[in-house]
């Protein structure tokens, strides 16, 4: 409600006349937000690539126009086919190369050779392999996914991806492809049909470098997603390596049509699920930081959270699905971690306090709120099976749900009452 | 009729008196000795709930109302005689529409009324006090299913097959609905099927789930464009009957195609694997079910959450396929047939709209008035208790409770108390009866006769075990009573409830709902009749859509549909969400049900269920009185720990008095199509009691 006065492009200032540069999928979410928000100013996307499908005539989309240069003092987009476009606010979505998480085309049938260790390698060979392809996974450095993961991380992870069928071929460099097979510094011989190699992403920066933007690893941009320039934003790959870009469109769609306050802090997470490979890693271990590890090599099953005050400052989990959700929401909402650590990682519920064994007072029938103790008074009473029990205490008669539970007592009792006269009542009389 | 003593007694079959099951139920005996068995019906199957067994002391509760009661000059609630009563409320209906336009008289009805009392009580209102403003407790109900699916099957029916038809069912989700609790002899339909339950806590019915997902509160919408996603990438969809029976999938999926497996997981919490295990059943049963309940549908944007759980049924070719479907599991007890008889603000009888010319002309004539005197659309319920005391002056509160069951329920109770004049039928001293300057004393379910209809839109007959206590009078009676003193004729006003459903067969005919060709001879011979049942002849529609969709063209619509946030999220100073719902034991605002011995002995007063670890860090262990508070109040509520619950969600039953009411802090934001307030989710924090009670 706070509208912040004085701010350029504030939550209260309209955004006006918007220019988009860039269509994958961060400008196309900020642009869908933003008419689902209500922005009334004129929209222009200028991109490269052919005609995308928009769910609006309201949006001037400009398919296989590129934009060349920045005027920022006439607020003015110039763009290869010649035309210049005046904006009050600029959006840079402009992406990375290799496309960002862009889906690989099918390539043609036969085996396919990935190269590459990082994340963009390991998720294009699990994609495959859940296509039913034949894939071989090539990597320089003798683990996967370096940096993001320990070295007891690391190799489980080796053995989740051999596990889902993919040949792994570390400490490998491919050499040549050709006449369907792939050369690999070793001597080996691959069949492939086709080598997709998948390194990291390059933010694409120079059209920003060009207009004399801050740029770092990527285009430099603060909280709300301004560059060194008030008028312009950015957002998405071009803005770094494990950036958000449906996230930051959110946000940034929020912001401009001044619905909501600054964008939440974004928190860059690596997850891979496919081929029945599961994996989160988020943040950086740090010293002093609380460990806690769980180590299950035979059924593929680690994590390794790292608290810092009680909160998630780091983790890599794998093969533990439940938490991996989980720890996904402590960590992207900086929630204190449950003190039931075992319970979070395995994802059942928390021990309580006390704990309870089955007593007298324990509801057999909740639909009727019918205890044991309740049918064991019932049962000594003379009402000695289920249907004699339903009618004396009501018990099975709401969902039935209670039917078995109510079947195993009554054997119970006929068993204890045959095992001698001293133990009959026992249910009835004991307290809790 | 009127049933003698015990044992050797006449018996009448009838209905419980509870949800909109409407279990059958076989009574006997007479005044202090009502005896209750369930019935093999079809619904229940011989099964009652705890309920549904202890209705009768309902027939006796200690402080039932047995007469009038008028504010006297010192504030106090005075009996009095009918016509004193009667009297008093026209002579100041009489004087505030004349100082104020007709517009400043309110009417707020319940989906627990009969047919015939919902249906007299919206003519009662545009015809006798010619007001436009008039809702129901429905709206906090079934609005948003209802919407969406209008939106997507041109009818909205809240089980579209009978409850039997799922016992065939190999897998059913149930996304936001309980009925192990809420309704339990619905569970005896599900025994042979696998279960998919959407709901943040893990209740009963999701102890028997196969795959429980465990979604934040308020993220089912991305849930739901998840599965549909995961549908269509995983090839499971039905492309011949996406092409032959749907249209829109294109649309819908510009905006699902976003939601991937893993950005649902990341904003929801459900775990990429469980959504797959989900979306596979479904989608390999031969024979499966999408049924949604409050969970889903109590939000801001409750109708765009069932319209993305009626996508995915679309998508996977369910709904209008014998033995597969989507449906949505009704709350009250005649919540379906309390929609269709023009006791809502857009709607006149039959479910038809209030704006539709060739509509206003065929009710108009059946009720010999001029289309043009008919109101056009009013506010909603929450609008129009949010209204109380500014242009709307007056208000008639019938089968309702909006004091307890009202979301900001402080701020409702205070409108209330700013009107001019409240008048308030009901059987009990209601919270909101007890705030009333006039309370009349009606008959309740075993005392009358009349006619439900159930979640299958099945119509029901209730029957008379035994005539009213003296000095109570049936709601139609009452209607009566008030239309011939403001000036009506007397004859336009029946009170034998067989009468007015003549009447109503006449109205609905030709609506989507149409009655016309049910009798209660027809009922009382055992036919089982769901509407529409346009003949006298006509067996009625057990299943709809198996040919055609309602829509012009026969097809059902997809929606295209994005998630959004809940209205209020969790934030510094409210750091958790809280959430509402049911318990077994209690019923709705729970007047009722707190009155009978052995319900409010098994769950006697408002608890509040907490993860162990934020019952530890608010300084809280079991047992403990708690104050849950809100923007808008603060419940006080003895702590229940749930080591399943949860870490950043607390729950409150909805079913107590007071400064127990959990709608003290629930948000009244609504949504935009249903105008359904927003119950389920709201930023509340937790703390130790400041007074110990």
């Amino acid at each position: 409600m706070n509208a912040r006065v004085g701010t350029p492009a504030g939550a209260a200032a309209p955004a006006g006349r918007v220019v988009v540069v860039g269509h994958g999928p961060a400008g196309h979410r900020l642009v869908q937000r933003l008419l689902a928000l209500g922005h009334r100013g004129p929209v222009t996307v200028l991109t490269r690539g052919a005609r995308a499908a928009h769910p609006s005539d309201a949006v001037d989309l400009r398919a296989g126009v590129r934009a060349v240069r920045i005027d920022r003092v006439r607020r003015l987009v110039h763009a290869s086919d010649g035309s210049a476009h005046r904006y009050d606010t600029l959006v840079l979505a402009t992406g990375a190369r290799p496309a960002a998480g862009a889906p690989a085309a099918a390539p043609p049938a036969g085996p396919v050779a990935v190269v590459g260790g990082g994340e963009e390698a390991v998720r294009t060979a699990l994609a495959l392999r859940a296509a039913h392809r034949d894939v071989t996974l090539v990597h320089r450095e003798p683990q996967l996914l370096g940096g993001h993961l320990d070295p007891a991380a690391a190799e489980l992870l080796g053995r989740a991806v051999a596990g889902a069928g993919i040949r792994l071929r570390p400490g490998r460099t491919a050499l040549q492809h050709a006449g369907g097979r792939l050369a690999l510094d070793d001597g080996e011989s691959l069949p492939a049909t086709a080598v997709l190699r998948r390194e990291p992403p390059v933010p694409e920066t120079a059209l920003a470098r060009a207009a004399g933007l801050a740029v770092g690893r990527g285009i430099a941009v603060d909280a709300r997603l301004l560059t060194s320039d008030p008028r312009i934003h950015a957002l998405g790959a071009c803005t770094g390596p494990g950036r958000d870009g449906w996230a930051q469109a959110d946000a940034l769609a929020r912001l401009l049509t001044g619905t909501a306050p600054g964008p939440v802090p974004e928190r860059p997470l690596l997850r891979l699920s496919a081929a029945g490979v599961d994996l989160l890693a988020v943040g950086t271990p740090g010293d002093g930081d609380l460990e806690v590890l769980l180590r299950d090599p035979a059924r593929g099953r680690y994590a390794r959270l790292g608290l810092r005050d009680g909160r998630i400052a780091s983790a890599v989990v794998l093969g533990l699905p439940r938490a991996i959700a989980a720890v996904t929401q402590l960590y992207d909402r900086d929630l204190p971690v449950p003190a039931d650590r075992l319970a979070l990682l395995l994802g059942t519920p928390a021990a309580l306090p006390g704990g309870a064994e089955p007593g007298p007072d324990t509801v057999l029938c909740h639909c009727a709120g019918v205890t044991r103790g309740a049918v064991a008074e019932a049962w000594h009473a003379g009402a000695c099976d289920v249907p004699a029990l339903a009618a004396a205490t009501r018990a099975t008669t709401g969902c039935g749900g209670c039917g078995p539970d109510l079947r195993a007592l009554c054997a119970s009792l006929a068993r204890a009452s045959a095992a001698g006269p001293a133990r009959p009542r026992e249910l009835a009389d004991q307290p809790a | 009729m009127s049933g003698s003593d015990g044992g050797g007694g006449p018996e009448v079959a009838t209905h419980c008196p509870y949800c909109a099951l409407q279990c059958g139920t076989v009574l006997a005996g007479g005044p202090g000795a009502v005896a209750v068995r369930p019935s093999d019906f079809p619904v229940n199957r011989g099964g009652l709930c705890r309920k549904g067994w202890t209705a009768p002391a309902l027939l006796d509760v200690r402080d039932r109302l047995r007469e009038p009661l008028v504010r006297d000059a010192d504030g106090r609630l005075r009996p009095v005689d009918w016509a004193t009563a009667l009297d008093t409320v026209a002579e100041r209906l009489r004087r505030i529409r004349a100082e104020h336009g007709p517009d400043a008289v309110g009417v707020f009805g319940g989906g627990g009324l009969t047919n015939e009392k919902a249906y007299q009580l919206g003519k009662f209102a545009r015809v006798a006090l010619g007001t436009s403003q008039i809702d129901y407790n429905g709206r906090f109900c079934m609005s948003s299913a209802a919407a969406a699916g209008i939106a997507a099957f041109g009818v909205d029916r809240g089980l579209p097959f009978p409850v039997a038809d799922l016992g065939r069912a190999e897998v059913v989700l149930l996304a936001g609905a309980n009925p192990a609790e809420t309704m339990p002899p619905l569970m005896r339909h599900l025994e042979q099927a696998r279960l998919v339950v959407v709901d943040p806590r893990r209740t009963r019915t999701a102890e028997r789930a196969a795959v429980h997902l465990q979604p934040a509160p308020g993220t089912d919408l991305a849930l739901a464009l998840g599965l549909l996603h995961l549908a269509v990438v995983e090839g499971r969809t039905d492309s011949g009957y996406l092409a032959e029976r749907t249209t829109g999938l294109e649309d819908a999926w510009q905006l699902a195609a976003g939601w991937t497996p893993e950005r649902v997981e990341r904003l929801t919490g459900v775990p990429v694997a469980e959504q797959r295990e989900a979306v596979r059943l479904l989608a390999e049963a031969e024979r499966a079910y999408v049924l949604t309940g409050r969970g889903a549908e109590q939000h801001s944007k409750g109708a765009d959450t069932v319209a993305a759980f009626i996508n995915l049924a679309l998508a996977l070719g369910l709904p209008g396929r014998e033995g597969s479907g989507y449906g949505c599991l009704t709350g009250q007890g005649n919540g379906q047939g309390g929609r269709e008889h023009g006791q809502k603000a857009d709607q006149l009888p039959g479910y038809r709209s209030i704006t539709d010319p060739a509509a206003r002309a065929h009710v108009a004539g059946v009720w010999g008035v001029a289309p043009e005197s008919l109101p056009g659309p009013g506010r909603s319920a929450y609008e129009l208790l949010d209204a109380l005391g500014g242009d709307v002056r007056a208000l008639l509160v019938f089968g309702s409770n909006p004091a307890v069951s009202a979301p900001r329920a402080a701020h409702v109770t205070e409108r209330l108390a700013a009107l001019d004049l409240l008048v308030v039928a009901d059987f009990v001293p209601s919270e909101t009866a007890r705030l009333a300057d006039v309370v009349l004393p009606v008959t309740q379910w075993a005392e009358e006769e009349g006619t439900l209809t159930n979640l299958e839109g099945r119509v029901l007959r209730r029957r008379r075990l035994l005539g009213p206590p003296p000095g109570v009078r049936s709601d139609l009676e009452v209607l009566h009573g008030l239309a011939v003193r403001l000036g009506q004729d007397a004859e336009r006003w029946p009170t034998e409830p067989e009468r007015v459903f003549a009447e109503l067969r006449r109205a609905s005919r030709g609506g989507a709902a149409d009655y016309s060709g049910i009798d209660y001879r027809r009922l009382d011979a055992g036919e089982a009749l769901h509407w529409p049942c346009p003949e006298p002849g006509h067996p009625g529609t057990p299943r709809l859509f198996l040919d055609r969709f309602a829509h012009p063209d026969g097809r059902a619509r997809f929606a295209a549909v994005d998630h959004r946030d809940a209205a209020e999220l969790p934030g510094e100073r409210y750091p958790l969400f809280g959430t509402t719902g049911r318990v077994l034991a209690h019923y709705q605002s729970g007047a009722q049900t707190r009155r009978i011995a052995e319900l409010a002995a098994a769950v006697p007063e408002p608890y509040v269920e907490v993860h162990p670890d934020t019952a530890a860090r608010a300084g809280l262990a079991d047992g403990d009185l708690a104050e849950v508070g809100s923007e808008r109040g603060t419940v006080t509520a003895r702590v229940r720990l749930s080591g399943s619950l949860r870490t950043d969600t607390v729950f409150l039953p909805f079913h107590f008095p007071g400064a127990g009411r959990a709608n003290l802090v629930t948000n009244p934001a609504l949504d935009p199509r249903s105008r359904m307030p927003e119950f389920k989710v709201c930023a509340v924090r937790l703390s130790p009691a400041t007074e110990s009670r």
